[in-house]
């Protein structure tokens, strides 16, 4: 592997490995790679605005966690602020629930859509022109 | 980026058989056009076919990333420079997101990123072709973006929550790209007989691996229907590859280039593209480890694990563990 790899090497077209000299050690794979903990990344837009969920990213503690959420999440977009939260710290109601947001009940009377009152005041005004007519 | 030229894995015969009226709801779900998220309950082999695509996406965004990357010392002029030292980041940006969508399915990234090291896990072909000249990164950032936006778009409709939003932030970043490519790939065209000619040189060399890049026609297994039906696999690969020739074949003629085909035409009567045969066989050679630059990009990844081990190892904190992320 090592003398094919540095033969490779010499040859890409890539001035950055031509430039390597390899020792002649041989690659191997860590049997336990380092594994880092994840963290939800919470995006702000603008002040005034949510903080809103964009994604996660591994980082060994909280502090990396934020430096690379600003790397990946920050980097185009306009940033106010952000949040990060180790993924294991979140607590949710999960979809197994699902069905208890949702309701045969009408709810229309909690909204602002279901107070309609614009035709009534419009037959109203129809009925008074109508007597001041006849 | 990232092509079709996915080969899904064969059905396992190991595995367990779904509950039949769990995967009625799950495939109820999806005809009503809702997302599945990685909390809901989904068929064993649904999962093991996402793992795998996601995975390989991810993959090819980080090898896709090589070619371009060694051309940045040598992009002529400040803003080319800057222009390609973002995309590149972004296609980094890009592995890390899909990362984090496949680790939502249960495969941790250190096990990922083993699977590419050992040369277990495939990424896209395209990748293992050299990018031997300045006109050869334009024609990746002009056409091979503009195939990997025509894939990701469809799949950013397909089934599964954390695939489709990853891939909603990565079509917007790639729209970017497309225009950075065009335009030094028009700079190019428009410019001196000697660049005219460097640039031609390149799409011959680009032609074939852009045609293999949405993969060999589908076959029609029972098989294929399903993950089209669970959207896993959005569109076939013919129907992708034709929408893109239909896009793009025109902008390159029209600026008085040509493609290494004489058999590359529009059929008027069926609207689809006709093209010679691109030899297969090739493609399966390259995709199996016996392309031009498989060993040398391997190598390059290689060499970056390598060197990145220490500090990695000085800001680990050993005391943790993985956690599969929220969503
Ligand atoms: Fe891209
Ligand atoms: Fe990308």
């Amino acid at each position: 592997m090592e003398t094919a790899d540095r033969h490779l090497l010499s040859t890409s077209v890539d001035p950055r490995l031509q430039r390597v000299q390899r020792h002649a050690t041989e690659f191997h794979l860590l049997e336990q790679p380092e594994e880092w903990q994840t963290f939800e990344v919470f995006h702000q837009r603008r002040r005034g605005e949510h903080h809103v969920h964009v994604g996660s990213v591994h980082a060994p503690d909280a502090e990396m966690a934020l430096v690379f959420a600003k790397e990946q999440f920050a980097r185009r977009q306009q940033c106010a602020s952000l949040w990060v939260v180790a993924s294991a710290h979140i607590h949710s109601l999960g979809y197994q629930n699902e069905d208890m947001f949702a309701t045969t009940t009408e709810k229309t009377y909690r909204e602002a859509s279901g107070y309609r009152l614009r035709h009534k005041i419009q037959a109203y005004k129809q009925s008074v022109q109508h007597e001041s007519n006849s | 980026m990232y092509g079709g030229g996915y080969v899904f894995c064969e059905p396992d015969v190991h595995g367990q058989p779904d509950d039949p009226e769990r995967l009625a709801e799950f495939e109820a779900r999806i005809d009503r056009g809702e997302k599945i998220e990685p909390q809901d309950w989904m068929p064993y082999e649904y999962r093991r076919q996402l793992i795998r695509l996601i995975e390989q996406h991810a993959h090819s965004e980080i090898m896709g990333a090589l070619p371009e990357g060694a051309w940045i010392t040598r992009a002529p002029g400040f803003k080319r420079k800057l222009a390609l030292i973002a995309k590149v980041q972004d296609e980094v940006g890009h592995a890390q997101l899909l990362y984090s969508a496949a680790e939502t399915l249960g495969k941790s990234r250190a096990d990922m990123v083993n699977d590419l090291l050992s040369g277990k896990s495939k990424y896209s072909n395209v990748f293992n072709y050299p990018a031997k000249t300045w006109a050869d990164v334009t024609v990746i950032g002009f056409l091979i973006d503009a195939a990997a936006i025509v894939n990701q778009v469809a799949n950013s409709k397909g089934s599964y929550g954390p695939y489709c939003r990853a891939l909603e932030r990565i079509c917007y970043e790639e729209s970017f790209h497309l225009k950075q490519g065009y335009d030094a790939f028009v700079a190019l065209a428009t410019g001196t007989k000697r660049q005219r000619e460097m640039l031609q040189d390149a799409i011959n060399r680009w032609y074939r691996p852009i045609i293999h890049f949405f993969g060999p026609p589908d076959n029609e297994s029972v098989h294929s229907k399903q993950l089209m039906r669970w959207k896993v696999k959005m569109a076939s690969n013919d129907e992708m590859r034709n929408q893109f020739l239909d896009a793009y074949v025109p902008k390159v003629l029209e600026l008085g280039l040509t493609f290494p085909d004489p058999e590359l035409r529009k059929d008027p009567q069926t609207g689809r593209w006709h093209y010679g045969d691109p030899d297969w066989a090739e493609f399966y050679r390259v995709i199996n480890g016996d392309g031009p630059c498989n060993a040398e990009r391997l190598s390059a990844r290689r060499l970056a694990e390598e060197n990145g081990r220490w500090i990695r190892q000085a800001i680990m904190n050993p005391q943790q563990k993985f956690t599969i992320p929220f969503a």
